[in-house]
């Protein structure tokens, strides 16, 4: 791993559950490597959006997904710049099972000199058995780059 | 995902949604703007997500109940309600959440009878400065017959 990939992986990712509406949610740093990040958020009441049929609301699973590639971007600049998501597209594969434990992992796939692309997949158990894909952009203030990203 | 319970609250002029666990997490209320159903999302330390920012995550659940709740309450009364569940979700972030504020309506794109086309919009003071607004693509699943 690079440097700042360790510095991410020792110091800022326990901090991802110390980010207020991650810490209301439950979510929590597993791994990160180079430009990839693994977060994960177990069952919890508050997350369903029908509590009779143990259904999860959706919002919490962008919430996971989000946190997870916008830290992969960051992973993937190299550096704690402000960065902004443009758009961020979630494909709901199928329901998590009752009670499961859902674990996303975020990679950023390319980085411009404003824009870091990123794709992830959320499962609950088994990664070929995905429950939820996303596919997104963040924008850095490129003004701010020393030097040239490709 | 959707019940008689709260679709009669919903036709409501306003009211909470704690029916609803995430929906009470994000500590939701509605209410009927000229015959739009809109959510009201109130400021919350717990919903930052980066120093002095909602979370994008916290502003992408309140769309997509917005879109959500606008389906459950487009269906016919007095039939039985389909489970209404998202399928794709597409959000634009145009401007900073804000620690105030947020609300969000939907409208319905296309309702149709196995797929509804919604545009949902989350906007913080005017509603011509939208924060976020997303895309989506709802299926339903009717109970058998």
């Amino acid at each position: 791993m690079t440097a700042f990939a360790e510095q991410v992986a020792q110091f800022m990712g326990p901090f991802v559950g110390r980010v207020p509406h991650n810490k209301k949610l439950g979510l929590r740093f597993i791994a990160s490597g180079d430009r990839w990040v693994e977060l994960q958020l177990p069952y919890a009441p508050h997350l369903l959006v029908d509590p009779d049929h143990g259904i999860w609301a959706s919002g919490p699973i962008i919430t996971l997904m989000d946190t997870c590639v916008g830290m992969a971007s960051m992973l993937a600049r190299g550096a704690f710049e402000p960065h902004a998501t443009l758009d961020l597209r979630t494909d709901y594969v199928r329901s998590p099972k009752p009670e499961a434990t859902v674990t996303a992992r975020g990679e950023c796939y390319r980085m411009t000199r404003q824009i870091a692309f990123v794709r992830g997949l959320a499962h609950d158990g088994d990664p070929a058995d995905p429950i939820a894909h996303v596919a997104g952009t963040f924008m850095f203030a490129a003004s701010k780059l020393q030097g040239g990203w490709q | 995902m959707t019940n008689p319970a709260l679709a009669s609250l919903l036709s409501q002029p306003s009211g909470r949604l704690d029916m609803l666990p995430y929906a009470a997490l994000l500590d939701l209320a509605f209410e009927r703007v000229d015959d739009e159903l809109q959510l009201i999302m109130p400021f919350d330390e717990t919903l930052i997500g980066s120093p002095g920012r909602l979370h994008g995550g916290a502003i992408s659940g309140l769309l997509e109940l917005a879109g959500l709740l606008t389906v459950i309450a487009a269906q016919p009364e007095g039939e039985a309600l389909p489970r209404v569940r998202p399928v794709t979700v597409t959000v634009d972030f145009m401007r900073e959440g804000a620690t105030q504020e947020t609300r969000a309506a939907a409208s319905i794109t296309k309702l149709g009878r196995r797929v509804v086309n919604v545009h949902a919009q989350a906007w913080q003071g005017s509603r011509e400065k939208p924060t976020a607004a997303a895309h989506i693509n709802f299926v339903l699943d009717w109970p058998e017959r």
